[in-house]
């Protein structure tokens, strides 16, 4: 499994809060996404309904899933593709690299995929002497950085362009070294050139699918650059990275819930091109790979389903519950530690890698609400997250202290008057100390808020105070 | 037990389970009556209405498109586009009938040639199989008619469309293949394209083209 550092979550918290590279990318790019999606949903006004019915597809999915697992596959077969169960990462793994050896691949190109991270193919395939070259900018940039995606659908969102020109310069050996990089036209030029061989050279395309459809056995990806279509009709063999979840059964409910992928990632209508699979070259093909694989994956997944955690199969990857997210726009991805970054990484992390490697991400939350009122596919993740640290609690995973502070304050929130009592005293004290200001530089036992900010401190008066004086 | 068996057998146990034979029936029923879900109206209309919002979505996302009468214009189109767009007059096809009857010796010098795409070809043309208005895009399938590399390796992508094919929504593209292939039958692969190929992967700066091509031009036959 990928390399992990979801235990370290405070550690890459503090790192990330004081890189200013990373501070500068994510200000300054971060809310063009909300605005983008706020546009997008505004001249549709059916959008919210469509919301409804993509939600009650896949719930409708789960609820038969083993049925539409076996239809697909039987699909895909009748249309001469093949169809590989995976487990695990490592059976996973496993059957891409059959599949590449069989081919005699010495380099393969691939499409974006959070499955190929979730496995950590690339490393994989290096170790077995196959190149892997990803093909979709973002991907190829953080490739040649030995990064990981901090963004599910803007995988180098985290970098600033110069960061992108020095890659270049220290890879792209062949070109002239005294060429013009300094806009971002030329650095996705030159990364046009460079990859152009690759794909015209690869033995195997790889890519992931945004849906599998039951009724036709089809795979689809949805791309803006056109690398994905390159990467699966230039080569002999194409092979799908997917899970279990990805299923919807029939034409009509992928394109409904097509209508809000786009939206709510990148707010554009429908994304440039969305291309829809099956199996390989047809007889009189005169392009197209000649064998079309699917790895089917696990990973956890079924342990989901049942559960209060159901809902999250429900996810579509488009992102829009980071770009609305104010603790991820202030850590960037790679905080999170692990594939799947931001609120729906949050709840996905600790139910594939569990709780106790993942503890921290349930916290990473204000508990704002504004993932679950971007959410596409209307999944409660506040409600998971709170379900995550009920769990964390039952296990015991919380350091003591902090298992003291809550026994402290469950102590005193079953007794009302002392609760006032000490409050009243708490807010007047705080108050006092802040005077003229408004605001705590130094609070005693709370460093971990003020070494970042302020404390804006009590007006002097408790909640109880102030409602009881303004009551009418 | 296969990876296979093992994942179903944990998807049966979890999930709530009615009668069997209730569960299999709806799916069946779902898969073969393929209910449409809600269509926004945005694309419903007359054909006017569809070539309106077809060119409004696709001029959009930087595409271009134009509108003639006469299919045998076509040609002579082609040639104004490739020249004024400082590209060789050379263009590849596939063998798509409609494009195969055409009187390209209207286009002029135009040099015609067939297959599938290669990575010197600049320029391609295409027979769309359907564009829908909703969203400005153009759907097209695979095979030798219209070779799927055609739709990506040139840098300008020119497309025929005939007004009777430009519909309101996804779903009547849909319903057009289905008659074609028949019921659950898919070809290799169907490819929806809504405007040339772009990247905002770099600071979320939208540049054009990323991977695919620079330019998509739709010729809209009335």
């Amino acid at each position: 499994m990928t390399e992990m550092s979801t235990t370290a979550f405070k550690d890459n918290v503090t790192r990330a809060l004081a890189d200013d590279k990373l501070q500068f990318a994510m200000t300054e790019t971060g809310p063009r996404f909300i605005a983008k999606r706020t546009k997008a949903r505004e001249a549709l006004p059916e959008f919210d309904q469509l919301r409804d019915q993509a939600r009650d597809i896949k719930d409708h999915v789960l609820d038969h899933l083993d049925i539409y697992l076996e239809t697909y596959e039987a699909k895909v077969k009748e249309a001469g593709g093949h169809v590989h169960w995976a487990e695990t990462p490592d059976e996973a793994r496993a059957a891409v690299l059959e599949i590449c050896r069989k081919a005699n691949a010495k380099m393969v190109t691939k499409g974006k995929s959070m499955i190929s991270e979730e496995i950590d193919l690339n490393k994989h395939l290096e170790e077995n002497g196959i190149t892997p070259v990803e093909t979709d900018l973002g991907e190829y940039i953080i490739q040649l950085r030995n990064e990981r995606p901090s963004h599910i659908i803007a995988p180098a969102v985290h970098l600033t362009r110069d960061q992108v020109e020095a890659d270049f310069r220290r890879v792209h050996t062949h070109l002239d070294p005294k060429r013009d990089l300094t806009e971002i036209p030329a650095l996705v030029e030159e990364a046009r050139a460079v990859l152009r061989q690759k794909y015209l050279n690869a033995d195997v395309g790889i890519t992931g699918a945004n849906f599998l459809i039951a009724e036709t056995g089809t795979s689809i990806i949805v791309t803006n650059e056109g690398n994905g279509d390159l990467t699966q009709s230039l080569p002999k063999v194409h092979i799908v990275l997917a899970s279990i979840e990805k299923l919807v059964p029939t034409l009509e409910d992928a394109t409904t819930i097509l209508r809000v992928l786009a939206r709510s990632a990148t707010g554009q209508d429908f994304s440039n091109y969305t291309t829809f699979s099956t199996g390989g070259r047809r007889p009189g093909d005169p392009d197209g790979p000649v064998e079309y694989h699917v790895i089917l994956l696990d990973n956890g997944r079924t342990s989901v389903l049942g559960t209060e955690f159901q809902d999250m199969l429900r996810c579509i990857r488009c992102g829009a519950c980071l770009n609305h997210c104010p603790v991820y726009n202030a850590v960037g991805g790679h905080a999170y530690g692990w594939v799947y970054p931001g609120p729906i990484g949050s709840v996905v992390t600790p139910a594939l890698v569990g709780i106790e490697n993942a503890r921290h991400l349930p916290n990473a939350s204000t508990f704002c609400g504004r993932c679950e009122e971007v959410c596409p596919m209307r999944i409660p993740i506040p409600k998971m997250l709170r379900h995550w640290r009920e769990k964390e609690f039952e296990r015991h995973l919380q350091p003591t202290s902090q298992r003291w502070g809550l026994g402290l304050w469950a102590f005193m929130a079953k007794r009302p008057r002392l609760y006032r009592k000490a409050t009243a005293i708490a807010a007047r004290v705080l108050s006092n100390q802040a005077v003229g200001k408004g605001r705590l530089k130094k609070v005693p036992l709370a460093s971990g808020w003020t070494a970042f900010r302020d404390l804006p401190a009590p007006q002097g008066k408790t909640f109880h105070q102030l409602w009881k004086e303004r009551r009418p | 037990m296969s990876a296979r068996e093992m994942i179903l057998g944990r998807v049966r146990a979890r999930i709530p389970r009615g009668p069997e034979g209730a569960r299999r029936e709806a799916v069946e029923r779902r898969l073969a009556e393929h209910p449409r879900n809600l269509i926004p109206q945005r694309g419903q209309g007359d054909i006017e209405h569809r070539i309106r919002v077809f060119t409004e979505m696709m001029l959009a996302v930087g595409g271009t498109v134009e509108v003639i009468d006469d299919i045998n214009e076509v040609p002579h189109h082609v040639a104004v586009y490739l020249r004024d767009g400082n590209l060789p007059a050379r263009v590849r096809r596939g063998a798509d009938p409609l494009l195969a009857r055409l009187p390209w010796h209207r286009g002029g010098t135009l040099e015609v040639v067939e297959g599938p795409a290669v990575d010197e070809d600049r320029a391609s043309v295409t027979h769309a199989f359907a564009g829908i208005a909703e969203s400005g895009t153009i759907v097209q399938i695979s095979g030798a008619d219209n070779p799927t590399t055609l739709n990506f390796l040139p840098e300008a992508h020119i497309v025929v469309l005939e007004s009777a094919a430009l519909f309101a929504s996804y779903e009547e593209a849909w319903t057009k293949l289905r008659s074609l292939m028949g019921e659950g039958i898919m070809p290799r692969t169907v490819n929806m394209i809504s405007g040339p190929s772009r990247t905002a992967d770099i600071e979320q700066t939208i540049v054009r083209p990323a991977h695919g091509p620079k330019n998509m031009h739709v010729i809209i036959v009335r």
